[in-house]
């Protein structure tokens, strides 16, 4: 990639304090909770990343360090080479234009009390995008654009099935000519046929406008219809990262693999779930993070914690014993 | 699609008649006491074309005459005023306080509610502590408070109803701003850039004010029940303006010879107090979002 990437996460990591249990009520014992720890990640023009996870896995934080709701407590997170968190004037309204926030709560980032028409046009009226006249028929584009009658501007989000909800989130996503759309779980909880226009609607406007793509999900089928690159993160960290394809294909990570097992198939027995649960990010034990769940663990997993590597121009992970991979052929 | 639409149009006006109908058929008690409310502030306001005689008029030949005695529909006080017509007039004051008394909570604790949830912190502790400090006194005592430092007269009481009512406001105002900042639509606007005051303006206070709203109809009955307690202690409005509450307090004497002095203003309090309690929860149910059906 030639081009300078929109976003650079620089080994962002965020911990909260949280009060442990135990202490007397005057030494409050503080230990601190990574929900990210050292990501690294980065997100060029029209280019298009899922983040998939367990929840409890940090996307959420990354959302937020990326959309500079949170600081992070180190590292850099950047937008066009600068620091989201220190952004003013002209580079904020510009951040605030060009990245546009999908969220996974549709009906809650709609305000009730105004119609369609209002949602979908206050990005304009925000950014002065269009006059005054124009305002209408911006937005019957809009809604047509994502799928919608423009007969639904004068509805209210009540009267709206969940599916136009997600266009209409969409629609307003896209009336500020963003460069970036951020999508936190934006098909979750939808039945599958409108799930999957959803889907189509998104990858088409991702490729006909040039957008780029930041996807969240737990869902892989998800991940690999949408986006061309994945990063896989495990307890604040990103443990496998690369092409879409080549790393479903072929996982180097077991917890990649076994988040492929634990998606259901027809007429398969659901496979064995990992064993286990997510440790707790406050006490993290040594070495691989991943190490007490793994069915591949050795003994070093236990001590030395593994780094995120490249292993190929398109792929990275971190594990000390990966699956055996094929390297990608040359197309 | 096209044709579907004119279907949609030609039916329209019908199917918001026979909505109408259908709404009125099932809330009866609604539109009852709707219609009781509406006939009440109508004779307020038009309280000199509808009542049979000025209110202070005394007629020296009938004093202390039963309800149905010629002249008078509902009988004469101890004065030999006409009951009917001084109860007329009352309603003018019963629902001049009540209505008035509720704009100046509802505004009091809209600012106060709304600065509270906004501002958090110190800020919010200690102005919470003063709505609590409020609250403490009951709405009665505190009018009174008011009153003995105000003195007497209708635009006092309605001041000190209306302060006593700032605290419920407050409080209501305030859960819905937390509930309402939190709301993804609130973050979704700070990142699209839009300023704060904006926020506020154009997302929070909307989604306030019509809970706000609702709220207020509802208390605008024990805005008039307050006031009218006032007036029957003697401390609220000054004799010999026609007010329910004094009215009451001027038959309480004559109470077993002459009970309709006292029971005409009190039946009239009641009633209104009635229908509008019913209208507020009509109101309430109807455009509570909890309690509506999702269209």
């Amino acid at each position: 990639m030639t081009t300078a990437p929109i976003f650079r996460l620089l080994d962002v990591q965020k911990a909260y304090e949280v009060r442990a249990k135990g202490g007397s009520l005057f030494t409050r014992a503080k230990r601190r909770l990574r929900a990210l720890d050292g990501v690294r990640l980065s997100l060029g023009p029209g280019e298009s990343l899922a983040i998939v996870g367990e929840s409890g896995s940090g996307k959420t934080t990354l959302l937020r360090v990326l959309l500079g709701l949170t600081q992070p407590t180190d590292g850099r997170a950047l937008f066009r080479e600068k620091d989201i968190g220190d952004l003013a004037g002209t580079d904020r309204d510009r951040f605030c234009r060009e990245v546009a926030m999908i969220y996974q709560d549709a009906r809650g980032s709609l305000n009730p009390r105004m119609s369609v028409l209002d949602l979908v046009a206050e990005p304009l009226d925000h950014h002065k995008l269009c006059a005054k006249a124009e305002r209408r028929d911006r937005v019957t584009a809009l809604l047509t654009r994502v799928g919608l009658a423009p007969e639904m501007m004068s509805r209210y989000v009540s009267a709206l099935s969940g599916g136009q909800l997600r266009r209409v989130a969409i629609a307003r996503a896209l009336a500020s000519e963003p460069s970036v759309l951020v999508a936190d779980e934006a098909v979750s909880g939808l039945d599958v046929s409108t799930q999957a226009q959803i889907l189509q609607l998104l990858r088409d406007l991702q490729r006909e406008m040039g957008l780029s793509l930041l996807f969240i999900t737990h869902d892989l089928g998800v991940a690999a219809y949408l986006c061309d690159r994945i990063a896989v993160m495990y307890l604040g960290r990103v443990v496998e990262a690369g092409a879409t394809r080549e790393v479903l294909k072929a996982p180097a990570h077991p917890y990649t693999r076994a988040l492929l097992n634990a998606s259901p198939r027809f007429f398969a027995p659901i496979s064995d779930p990992l064993p286990g649960e997510v440790p707790s990010p406050i006490d993290l034990p040594p070495g691989c993070r991943f190490a007490g769940r793994c069915v591949r663990a050795q003994s070093d997993c236990h001590t030395r914690e593994p780094a995120l590597t490249p292993a190929s121009p398109t792929r990275a992970f971190a594990c000390l014993h990966p699956l055996p991979f094929s390297e990608p052929s040359a197309h | 699609m096209v044709d579907l639409s004119a279907d949609i149009e030609l039916s329209k006006q019908p199917a918001r008649v026979s909505a109408i109908l259908a709404f009125a058929r099932s809330n009866i008690f609604f539109v009852i006491a709707a219609t009781v409310v509406a006939i009440f502030v109508l004779s307020a306001v038009f309280a000199p074309l509808v009542a049979p005689h000025p209110p202070l008029d005394q007629d020296m030949a009938a004093f202390m005459s039963p309800p149905l005695t010629e002249n008078h529909l509902l009988g004469t006080d101890s004065f030999g005023r006409d009951l009917l017509s001084r109860t007329i007039y009352g309603a003018r004051y019963a629902l001049a306080i009540g209505f008035g008394a509720v704009l100046i909570g509802a505004m009091g604790g809209l600012i106060v509610g709304m600065a509270a949830g906004l501002s958090g912190g110190v800020t919010e502790w200690a102005l919470m502590r003063f709505i609590d400090a409020l609250l403490a006194l009951p709405s009665l005592i505190m009018a009174i408070a008011f009153i003995s430092i105000l003195g007497q007269g209708v635009d006092k009481v309605i001041l000190a109803v209306g302060v006593a009512l700032i605290g419920p406001f407050s409080r209501t105002v305030r859960a819905d701003v937390l509930q309402i900042k939190a709301q993804a639509f609130v973050e979704a606007a700070g990142l699209m850039g839009v300023k704060r005051l904006a926020i506020i303006w154009r997302h929070i206070l909307p989604n306030v004010i019509f809970p706000l709203a609702v709220q207020a109809t509802i208390r605008v009955s024990y805005a008039v029940l307050v006031s009218s307690g006032l007036s029957f202690l003697g401390i609220g409005v000054a004799p010999p303006t026609p007010d329910w509450g004094l009215m009451i307090a001027e038959g309480r004497s004559f109470v077993s010879f002459a009970p309709w002095i006292a029971g005409v203003p009190g039946t009239a309090l009641a009633i209104l107090l009635i229908a509008l309690s019913i209208v507020g929860d009509g109101v309430r149910e109807h455009f509570d979002p909890k309690l509506r059906k999702q269209g």
